[in-house]
């Protein structure tokens, strides 16, 4: 481990933690696994996340659902404005922290900034997208019939093996902006941003569970995930070099919906819509003019 | 507090007399070839099955099995219609082919509703009032479509996906086809589609119209056969999208068998659908409303209301009501105009019933079945409800697909959406009230593609219909049946 000393005073190292369910435990399992800076010099210790933890955080997913799916639009796009926010004073914190993952300082100012303008675009669909994809179907008899996109649920996510802030941040926005909660398998390589901006979440009235963050090898993690009856969705980033067939395979046990991220068009309500079913309700309406006659 | 109403009374002197209708009105041929490249084509297998009236077991007609060899024809002659003319013809022209099937499909209305009931073995005033029409107003709503594409998708382009293989289920066959083949051509897809094996007839009378409205040859293939011919459909490698109604369980193989390929699918599944009737509901229109949901089409429905859920302080009046409805339920002959349930559409789906009726049974609910005399040839299955039930039981979990409602209690909203939503499945849903604030509170939290409020089973082309969880993905009917058939970009 680097020592991280200057002449006046011993430098405080971090421990990097799991974020589930608004809370920083370490790994139920006790494993670790070293984490390398850019030059391959050990930076720290991450935790090597179990199947356990994995179930741990569907668990928190899932009770995070009904509240965060419940919230107002406009309160869940003050949330995600408010992470922007957060994310804009910690900026030279976590450029430091890509920094150390072998970023130069050029690329980690840009890669933060598009974070940050991510969060705030996302922010805006908030309470917008619904308006886009829903209607009012014109049906064949005395019914009000309309449809509405709803959140799938708890989405597994599979983030991105580039520009490992950066690609956690979109998919993470894509899910929560549209009322899913999500449990995030960070990148293996570059861990360190994603539990700082763990931080960032847990600052930002993001209500626990909503999103949980686990650190590890997403080869071993994976195939629980995909297998997981409680997850509705996995949602993948297309850089990450993972076996489509076997974990849509593992998927179909209870039919969970694959959805490989269109990064080309990130910045889109569609990508909120990726992850929403569609829900169409009728009502009988009281024929109360047959004659024709206005009322 | 339950309101003090007088029980509904349906004796009377009055009697029905038989009102059958006319099977001599439809042509059925004695034997059918596959609809491949716009001609009748003999299946390379060579062999044909039989496909029977279900209410009398008599053979209607022989149909052709499809074989792997088959397949692959049908699969390259659609393919050859979608590259060399249907996704270069003009939006607006191949409007006008599906609306010229929207038209010729309600001129041979009552032919096509006879065939439906002697194979489907569902009642005529069914198949002459719902199936019929709503499979011509598919045609009729995603016709209009074909030139709009652009308007439906903001910001966006679209293209079709290529070659769609359709595969559909036995409860409502023309309207299954209608559901699938309208959106799939009016989006610049060329089909294949195979009907179940049961009922194969009117998706092969659906290929005459076709052929007599002139569509390019390919564009639209129809073939018939069992589940081998349907695995040879979805495995075959030049198929773009793979469309499917029917079981979980087959719909969970087909999403194995094309995971890791660029195959795109739609899943229509099963469901055990809540019907909730709360204290402040109108109680007759609900006792209604709970016949419709669980008997029409005797109870082959995905999207069935099963599961009954009555509030605690109605239970007792509102089952003896429901009790006294079913017993007036007409079980018989389905060409009679006056039948209310018809044929049990196979011997397998009747075994399958009859064998969730002993569970039911044996986990110690109480059955009731109204004293109806059933006849002695074909497959019958009389209205059955079932109270005492457990959420736990078998009934209450699993899809029975026939004339049985399970019966349960609750005392309060959360209690009812916690139960309504404990199943895999998410098709469907139906709740009764008559407080507006109540219905957007129960509408909201269950967790189902389709909820009726204040009414149940109602469907229409421009209404999306499709699952949560369990029960399949992918919308059909209306604007958002239009994304699974095309790529958005």
């Amino acid at each position: 481990m680097p020592s991280k000393t200057n002449s006046t005073r011993l430098s405080v190292l971090k421990t990097y933690k799991l974020y589930i369910g608004g809370q920083f435990p370490r790994t139920e399992s006790g494993r670790y696994y070293v984490v390398n800076d850019g030059s391959g010099n050990p930076l720290a210790n991450a935790c090597l996340s179990s199947r356990k933890d994995l179930r741990d955080a569907v668990s928190a997913a899932r009770v995070a659902f009904g509240g965060w799916s419940g919230r107002t639009a406009y309160n869940r796009g003050q949330i995600l404005y408010r992470m922007a926010e957060v994310l804009e004073s910690r900026q030279p914190e976590m450029t430091r922290e890509l920094q150390q993952s072998g970023s130069s300082t050029a690329q980690a100012k840009k890669e933060i900034t598009a974070c940050i303008e991510t969060l705030i675009h996302y922010a805006g669909w908030c309470d917008k997208y619904q308006q886009l994809f829903s209607t009012v179907n014109p049906v064949a008899s005395s019914h009000y019939n309309f449809s509405v996109p709803e959140p799938m649920g708890v989405v597994g996510i599979v983030s991105s093996s580039e520009n490992a802030l950066l690609g956690l941040v979109q998919v993470m926005c894509a899910a929560i902006a549209g009322g899913n909660t999500c449990v995030i398998l960070a990148n293996t390589e570059s861990p360190l941003a994603s539990i700082s901006f763990a931080e960032v979440l847990a600052t930002s009235d993001l209500p626990g569970g909503v999103v949980n963050i686990l650190t590890g090898k997403v080869p071993e993690l994976l195939p629980w995930m995909a297998g997981h009856m409680d997850v509705n969705a996995i949602l993948c980033d297309p850089s990450t070099a993972i076996a489509r067939a076997g974990l849509e395979q593992t998927a179909t046990s209870n039919l969970k919906r694959v959805i490989t991220l269109k990064k080309e068009d990130i910045l889109s309500p569609y990508r909120i819509l990726d992850l929403q079913e569609i829900k169409t309700t009728w009502h009988p309406i009281e024929n109360i003019a047959p004659s024709g006659a206005a009322y | 507090m339950a309101k003090k109403t007088k029980p509904l009374r349906f004796d009377t002197d009055w009697k029905y007399d038989p009102a059958p209708e006319s099977a001599s009105a439809a042509k059925i041929n004695e034997q059918y070839d596959l609809f491949m490249d716009g001609r009748w084509q003999k299946p390379l297998s060579g062999k044909y099955f039989e496909t029977i009236n279900p209410a009398n077991e008599k053979t209607l007609s022989r149909v052709a099995d499809a074989s792997e060899k088959d397949v692959d024809r049908a699969v390259r002659s659609a393919r050859q219609a979608y590259e060399k003319v249907w996704k270069k013809m003009a939006p607006a022209e191949r409007g006008k082919y599906i609306f010229r099937i929207a038209r010729m499909m309600q001129e041979k209305a009552r032919e096509l509703a006879i065939i439906e009931t002697l194979e489907g073995g569902k009642p005529i005033r069914e198949s002459r009032d719902f199936d019929v029409p709503t499979a011509a107003q598919h045609f009729f709503y995603y016709a209009g479509w074909a030139d709009k594409l652009n308007y439906a998708f903001p910001n966006k382009k679209t293209a079709p996906l290529g070659v769609a293989a359709q595969i559909i289920p036995w409860n409502f066959p023309l309207l299954m086809a209608a559901w699938k083949i309208a959106p799939a051509l009016a989006t610049g897809n060329t089909v294949v589609l195979k009907p179940a094996e049961t009922t194969s007839l009117t998706a092969l009378k659906l290929a005459e119209i076709i052929q007599e409205a002139d569509l390019p040859p390919g564009v639209v293939n129809i073939i018939t056969g069992a589940g081998k011919t349907g695995a040879a459909m979805v495995n075959h490698p030049d198929v773009n999208k793979i469309a499917f109604t029917g079981s979980t369980e087959v719909g969970k193989i087909i999403q194995r068998s094309i995971a890791g390929t660029n195959k795109r699918s739609t899943l229509e599944l099963g469901g055990k659908a809540a019907n909730i009737v709360f204290e402040d509901a109108a109680i007759d229109q609900a006792v209604e409303g709970v016949v419709n949901g669980i008997f029409f089409n005797q109870g082959h429905v995905c999207c069935a209301g099963s599961r009954l859920y009555l509030q605690e302080s109605i239970a007792k009046e509102f089952i003896q009501k429901l009790k006294d409805r079913v017993a007036t339920l007409i079980v018989g002959d389905p060409m009679d105009k006056n039948t209310d349930i018809g044929a049990i559409n196979s011997k397998n789906q009747l075994d399958t019933i009859l064998k969730y009726i002993q569970i039911g049974k044996k986990e110690g609910s109480a059955i009731y079945q109204p004293a109806c005399s059933l006849p002695k040839k074909g497959f019958w299955c009389p209205p059955t409800l079932f109270t005492d039930v457990a959420q736990s039981n078998r009934i209450v979990q699993e899809e029975i697909f026939g004339p049985v409602l399970a019966i349960l209690t609750f005392r309060t909203d959360d209690e009812v959406i916690e139960k309504a939503n404990n199943t895999p499945y998410g098709l469907s849903a139906g709740v009764w009230t008559d407080k507006g604030s109540r219905i957007f509170n129960m509408t909201r939290r269950l967790r189902a593609g389709v909820v009726w409020a204040n009414t149940f089973n109602k469907f229409d082309a421009a209404s999306p219909f499709g699952g949560y969880k369990e029960s399949g993905f992918g919308r059909e009917g209306g604007l958002h049946g239009l994304t699974p058939y095309l790529e958005i970009l």
